[in-house]
């Protein structure tokens, strides 16, 4: 090990964070080879094989579970165990714990994936897992949370910074949400299978409560909580306004848990319900683009960055998708947008610009700011991360525009009528005009995974490249030292 | 007096997870938990009932499946949807949905009423090979349906659990005469958990839906529970505008 890693022994333990980092890599490269796959089902159905276990059916949830909590939420606990240690100025509370979130984690990760090609499945989106999986996840988050919080009282600082507010918001709402969505009854204590405790309309609402705020706090406070920290880093310039900080952070919590029944507008959810989710929606536009603005406004002054920095682009980019997709969002929860964007692409479209474009590409920029810091040394490649920036950049934009079409297209072809009022179009055409945007959203994908792999190769040689500077160093100044 | 200042929560983790527990909590309660209180918000109408073992353990496969990832069961109250799927969907058509299956997605088209609407055969052939009948389907084949037997040895202890979260089946005597009651006796009958089994292998043989009577296959189960969707309830009792109060 390097001097700052024995340093960092002593003061901070970054060896969990390496192991999340490690973690986060390969959960992107395989959850993003499925979508890809998956997509690619969709383009070219031959692709299922005739297999059950590759099924868009059974690997779409392996996909959204890989990326999500794989890729995702890896990311989130390296960055978050990282932040909360440098910003506290004090080691994490727990190395035991911290070890058992990651080893627990993993294994939730892994045992969802077996058991949705198996056919073991909640039938709830990103709520897939079974019940002893929700309880691991259960042992594992509220573990999670003991670490976070016991780092945050050991703190050398009198404030609690505001990346670790986000962070925390998250722990919570995400352990409020998980246990709530996923009561229910297993057939038996040596079966995988159960049946939710509610049905029909409350379970509806539930689910949406849950899934739409899965996106909230997990794949938005949470990576506010990465950005607090990593983009005044990465460009060497304090927050732009505290203050507003403190307003978006407030409303955001508040805001966010109201919005998930606008996923089900004109549904047989009660109108006061998707009504009042509706209105709650547009107020989220304000605190929303409230972190986008103090965010991108970091880099005032130092705009010469985007020219020069691939690392800051990765994240300014993020925010700006970050901000696009929180206006199309309060936008498809109108009414009357939602009837027609709704169960169609256009929705699969929206979630992607934000999770290719905000979750993955801030994801990626903190990650190659902590990289070098996390075995001091330097990324091995500068141009790889600018070709990984431009992929990552053109396969969002193919695949979301892609979306757009095809969702629109469906959504018009649904409720066209011909001259004598009868419906214009049978559902089997509008599925066969789809194949063009299929085959582009997945050629999108394709760039996207392309950028992926080509991040992992350049953290591996980096790693590589540390041990080697490593293993010269320790033959004589480690000596010494010891 | 009270000076409110931010920098109390700052400085405070306990008093700072207070506040955000308070934030994220109220809008879920506001709109999840009337949902359980509030009366109209499941309209009462006649025929909607539990499903039979043989359609439940055909439900249990369209989730393992992941159906619900491409077709939805919500039919939203348009007029092309009216015209192409039929009534809109009411919240008592799926009060015994344990999980709901309304979907997200039409990768596919709704199948809220899909019941009835194909032969069993159409939806064998389309099931095994969805190019067959619909040639632009990007739909996976799913041919293993036909030739897995159903397993059925555990009917009864699933639906015990479905008794468990509210829905009408009987095991005593006295939820059975309910269910007469309610559901009248050839329904009742059907619902009673002792004879799961023995009612399950009963309508597979008697509907024939996968065309092969020598055996249960998942293929009978899935298209028993096709072929009951959206046929409960019998709309041509009820005034055009009935529903409209409760939406």
């Amino acid at each position: 090990m390097a001097a700052v890693g024995v340093a960092g022994t002593d003061q901070y333990n970054f060896d969990i964070v390496r192991k999340f980092t490690i973690m986060a890599l390969v959960w992107g490269a395989v959850g993003m080879l499925v979508g890809v796959y998956i997509a690619s089902e969709l383009a070219w159905p031959f692709l299922n094989f005739d297999i059950p276990y590759i099924t868009f059916g059974r690997l779409r949830p392996v996909h959204t579970g890989a990326v999500i909590f794989g890729f995702g939420g890896s990311a989130l606990f390296a960055t978050s165990y990282y932040v909360v240690q440098r910003t506290c100025q004090a080691r994490l509370f727990g190395d035991g714990m911290a070890s058992f979130t990651f080893w627990g984690w993993q294994a939730v990760i892994v045992l969802a994936a077996i058991s949705y090609v198996l056919g073991y499945s909640q039938g709830r989106e990103y709520a897939e897992m079974e019940w002893p999986i929700d309880l691991l996840i259960e042992v594992v988050w509220v573990t999670y949370l003991l670490v976070f919080v016991g780092t945050i009282m050991k703190r050398k600082q009198p404030h609690i910074y505001v990346a670790n507010w986000f962070y925390l918001s998250f722990i919570l709402a995400t352990a409020l949400l998980h246990t709530f969505n996923n009561l229910a009854v297993p057939v038996s204590l040596f079966t995988l299978k159960s049946y939710s405790l509610f049905a029909g309309t409350q379970d509806a609402m539930t689910q949406w409560w849950y899934g739409h705020n899965a996106v909230g706090f997990f794949l938005t406070a949470a990576f506010l909580g990465m950005m607090y920290y990593f983009v005044p880093k990465q460009a060497g310039r304090p927050i732009y306004s505290y203050r507003l900080s403190i307003v978006h952070f407030w409303a955001l919590s508040f805001l966010y848990m109201w919005v998930g029944a606008h996923h089900l507008h004109w549904t047989a959810l009660p109108d006061w319900t998707s009504t009042l989710a509706a209105t709650f929606s547009i107020m989220l536009l304000l605190p929303s683009w409230g972190g986008m603005i103090n965010g991108i406004m970091t880099l005032s002054g130092a705009w010469d960055k985007l020219r020069t920095d691939p690392i800051m682009r990765f994240m300014i980019v993020a925010l700006s998708f970050y901000g696009m997709s929180t206006f199309e969002g309060p936008m498809m929860s109108l009414k009357d947008v939602n009837a027609l964007s709704h169960y169609t692409d256009w929705t699969v479209g929206h979630v992607h610009s934000g999770a290719l474009g905000w979750v993955a590409m801030i994801s990626f920029g903190s990650l190659y700011h902590l990289i070098p810091k996390l075995w001091d040394t330097r990324m091995y490649s500068e141009k790889l991360i600018n070709l990984h920036f431009w992929l990552a950049t053109i396969g969002t934009l193919l695949y979301i525009t892609a979306m757009w079409i095809s969702g629109i297209m469906q959504g018009l072809m649904w409720r066209a009528f011909d001259d004598f009022g009868n419906l214009q179009y049978s559902f089997a055409e509008s599925v066969a005009a789809m194949h063009p945007y299929y085959a582009m959203r997945a050629i999108g994908g394709m760039f996207f995974l392309t950028g992926m792999l080509l991040m992992v190769f350049n953290a591996f040689m980096t790693i590589r490249q540390a041990n080697a500077q490593g293993a010269r160093l320790e033959v004589s100044p480690a000596k010494a030292a010891a | 007096m009270f000076n409110f200042k931010h920098e109390w929560i700052e400085k405070n983790v306990g008093l700072m997870l207070i506040a955000t527990m308070i934030a994220i909590s109220i809008g879920g309660l506001v709109e999840i938990a009337p949902l359980f209180f509030i009366k109209e918000t499941v309209e009462k109408v006649d025929g909607v009932r539990p499903y039979t073992p043989l359609e439940s353990r055909g439900r249990d496969i369209y989730v393992r499946e992941g159906c619900y990832l491409c077709h939805s069961q919500m039919i939203r109250p348009f007029r092309d949807e009216a015209l192409r799927y039929g009534h809109y969907s009411l919240a008592a058509e799926s009060k015994y949905d344990h999980p709901f299956q309304w979907g997200s997605k039409r990768t596919g088209p709704d199948l809220a009423r899909v019941g009835k609407k194909y032969s069993n055969e159409w939806h064998v052939q389309h099931l095994n090979d969805p190019k067959s009948m619909v040639p632009p389907s990007v739909m996976p084949r799913y041919p293993w349906l036909l030739t897995t037997a159903l397993d059925y040895s555990d009917v009864a202890e699933r639906l015990k659990a479905l008794r468990q979260v509210g829905v009408p089946y009987s095991l005593t005597q006295g939820e059975y005469d309910r269910n007469v009651k309610d559901f009248g006796a050839d329904v009742a009958k059907m619902l009673h958990i002792p004879d799961a089994q023995k009612n399950l292998i009963a309508q597979a043989q008697a509907g024939n839906f996968d065309g092969d009577r020598s055996n249960v296959s998942e293929m009978d189960a899935v298209v028993a529970y096709l072929q009951v969707l959206g046929t409960m309830v019998d709309f041509s009792k009820y005034d055009n505008d009935e529903f409209v109060k409760f939406r």
